[in-house]
């Protein structure tokens, strides 16, 4: 990832830190790992082949509601490396029958976690442009992310997705992505994990 | 023993009414030459007219076939068979039911009522319309509009709403201490109520001539104003508020030294229609719209075209019905943001926010309506804390902090999450009557364009786009006035509840300090 992605991101984290200063009025301290982790490139040590288990969010095969698949992801050192892998995880296919939540295309352009726990994902254009709409499906893609960040990550409090660097209102006209969002887990199915 | 004897006279007192009931009033016949009585008779609990009788007046021939022990009526060259012992008929080879078989007393044969309607009228090549509770038959060109009254007391005014089927030319005008409605009728069908609020309409009844009403009017009367609502169907409200007059003529004070009082300065304003309840003002929202499709349908049907055609009909069916006001968000393919949406509703103080939407599935088979209202949760302590009215400790220059009750405008709906969600529960019901429900019909989540809304809001999603066959459904007119008739109930459903009437609709989030800061 280019050093001027970095830049951006790290003006990016700025600005939300400036803002939340003024709205709440105290103290901001900048997260110590998030200039240095905000470049989302592929894993550097590549002898590392460590990987841990975690729950990724897909669409079940009625369409009517997510489901929670056991995957193998790649292990991160830090709380923000992890996030990473398990984004770049639930951006990819899914498991047979299920069918992915995310638009084709999308990728992962950054990562940034702050002190208090917020993550934010910068997804690329894609996430809006290619989003083929309905309120259902847009709830989904927005929650697979959100819960695959929340659930396997205790450190991660709730999530804010970015397009292209920016904030947006929603993808496709109906979530809300003005705030970072907390887990939800009313659109997964309740049975138990599938095994992915 | 005794119960068994009571059945027996019961049994014969039966018997004996199936051959001598009480003769019902006649039926009167409406036709261009005039009116005339027709009798009925009540034949074993059923109004019957007499087979001579309809023979008479419409020129129908009826002939007994001996052989096949049937009746043929034949009226401009078509047939009509009636079997005794059945409750059928065949009409031009179409067999149709009949509440009663035909019966025979003496020479005479005597046929259901019904059998005008269901018979008689699609074989006559003219209207026939028959009108039972009216007891009215209508043939030919007539006009007989039907009219349903109400009274109802409405603050210092009574309201008559005059519901006239079909939309039919009157006019209202003042002769001494009555009101005068002339219909442009032949006569008129009309249910007349009793007045609750005779100091001011003492009661109606009909009028000199055929085709008007008259209000009599009480000692209070002040004035009147009068309006019309189209209604659906070619039907029309009539609205006339009678209104009191104000207390100084009737105080008996000392009119010919006071100077002359300006003309009711207590006069409600005259645009005052709204119907009970509290809801004037609905904006409806067309989701999507100009570069942004929302979702397509395999066949290629977009999700801002369908938005579009019902929250069009949606708002004539509201304005029609309710008397209420309409605001759309878009009337037409064009681009609106969210905010503007929810800031056009609360600009306009509308009472309550209908946002309309078909949803997508990257399964086709997805299918079936469902209804949002939005949830807090999401949104973390803030939006907790605006629902709960809790202040905020801000810093005020020269240090220190007040106390603010903050609302955060783009958290409105905060306040109305349990209007909300009666109101949801009421949309969700009605649409479970006439269309399909999704598995998870009534859901809550944080959708933007519901946030902002500060009065009861929901987002309703029609069907899936993405499943052919909903693709058709959403955009054929039968399944898009399905919707609307029941988004119209379920509006009328919520105005109506009990808790509405008690008083408690409309909110009572009322703006307070601080309502346009935002974070």
């Amino acid at each position: 990832m280019s050093r001027r992605t970095v830049v951006i991101g790290a003006i990016a984290l700025l600005a939300i830190a400036g803002a939340a200063w003024l709205a709440f009025s105290r103290p901001w301290r900048q997260p110590a790992d998030a200039p240095a982790g905000a470049a989302a490139s592929p894993p550097t040590s590549t002898s590392d082949t460590r990987k841990i288990t975690g729950t990724l969010y897909f669409v079940a095969e009625d369409g009517m509601s997510l489901v929670g698949v056991q995957r193998e992801v790649p292990f991160g050192e830090t709380v923000l490396d992890q996030a990473r892998h398990i984004v770049v995880a639930q951006l990819g296919d899914a498991p047979a029958p299920f069918v992915s939540a995310i638009p084709p295309g999308t990728t992962l352009r950054g990562v940034y976690l702050t002190e208090r726990g917020d993550v934010f994902v910068d997804l690329s254009g894609e996430a809006r442009t290619r989003h083929p709409g309905g309120a259902l499906d847009e709830l989904f893609t927005v929650y697979s992310v959100v819960n695959a960040l929340t659930t396997n990550l205790p450190a991660v409090k709730r999530v804010q997705i970015l397009v292209e660097g920016k904030e947006v209102d929603t993808l496709a006209g109906h979530v809300d992505l003005r705030h970072p969002l907390q887990k939800s887990l009313k659109w997964v199915r309740t049975d138990k994990a599938e095994k992915g | 023993m005794l119960s068994l004897r009571i059945g027996a006279v019961l049994l014969v007192l039966g018997l004996a009414g199936a051959q001598t009931a009480p003769t019902p009033a006649p039926y009167t016949l409406f036709s261009p030459e005039g009116r005339r009585p027709v009798p009925a008779r009540l034949i074993s609990g059923q109004e019957m007219f007499a087979l001579d009788d309809l023979a008479s007046l419409f020129q129908l021939t009826v002939k007994e076939d001996s052989l096949a022990g049937g009746l043929i009526v034949t009226a401009r060259a078509q047939s009509i068979v009636l079997t005794p012992g059945q409750s059928l008929a065949s009409v031009g080879g179409r067999l149709i039911s009949l509440p009663a078989a035909p019966f025979k007393d003496g020479r005479s044969w005597y046929v259901p009522v019904d059998f005008v309607s269901r018979a008689l009228a699609p074989t006559l090549g003219a209207r026939l319309e028959l009108r039972k509770p009216s007891r009215l038959l209508l043939f030919g060109d007539v006009r007989v509009p039907r009219i349903a009254g109400k009274v109802e007391p409405q603050g210092s005014l009574a309201r008559l709403t005059l519901d006239v089927s079909p939309q039919t030319p009157h006019a209202v005008t003042q002769d001494g201490t009555r009101l005068v409605i002339k219909f442009e009728a032949d006569a008129l069908d009309a249910a007349l109520p009793a007045s609750p609020v005779p100091d001011l309409i003492q009661g109606l009844r009909p009028g000199d001539g055929p085709a008007s009403l008259v209000v009599d009017l009480g000692p209070r009367f002040g004035t009147y104003r009068t309006s019309d609502l189209p209604g659906d169907r070619g039907t029309v409200r009539v609205v006339i508020d009678v209104i009191a007059a104000t207390t100084s003529p009737s105080a008996g004070g000392a009119p010919a030294t006071t100077p002359p009082a300006p003309p009711l300065p207590d006069t409600p304003p005259l645009l005052d229609i709204a119907p009970s309840g509290g809801i004037r003002t609905i904006v409806v929202d067309a989701g999507h719209g100009g570069a942004e499709d929302g979702a397509r349908g395999p066949s290629g049907t977009l999700e801002k075209n369908v938005t579009l055609s019902v929250a069009r009909r949606l708002k004539a069916a509201l304005e029609s019905r309710l008397g209420v006001r309409v605001i759309l968000t878009r009337d037409g393919d064009t681009h609106v943001e969210l905010d503007e949406r929810a800031a056009l509703a609360n600009n306009n103080k509308a009472d309550l926010f209908v946002s309309l939407h078909a949803n997508a599935s990257v399964r086709a088979s997805a299918s079936g309506a469902e209804v949002f209202y939005l949830s807090l949760e999401e949104y973390g302590d803030q939006a907790q804390r605006v629902a709960k009215g809790e202040t905020e400790a801000l810093p005020v220059f020269g240090g220190g902090t007040r106390d603010i009750e903050v609302i955060l405008w783009e958290m409105a709906q905060a306040r109305y999450i349990e209007q909300s969600a009666v109101l949801a529960q009421a949309v969700e019901a009605a649409l479970r009557d006439k269309v399909p429900m999704s598995p998870r019909a009534i859901q809550q989540a944080p959708f933007r364009v519901l946030v902002g809304a500060n009065m009861p809001a929901v987002l309703v999603e029609m069907g899936f786009i993405t499943n052919a066959e909903q693709e058709k459904q959403l955009s054929s007119d039968g399944f898009q006035v399905s919707i609307v008739q029941a988004l119209v109930d379920s509006i009328v459903r919520y105005r109506d509840r009990p808790a509405a009437r008690a008083g408690a609709i409309g909110g009572t989030a009322t703006p307070r300090a601080g309502g346009g800061i935002r974070p």
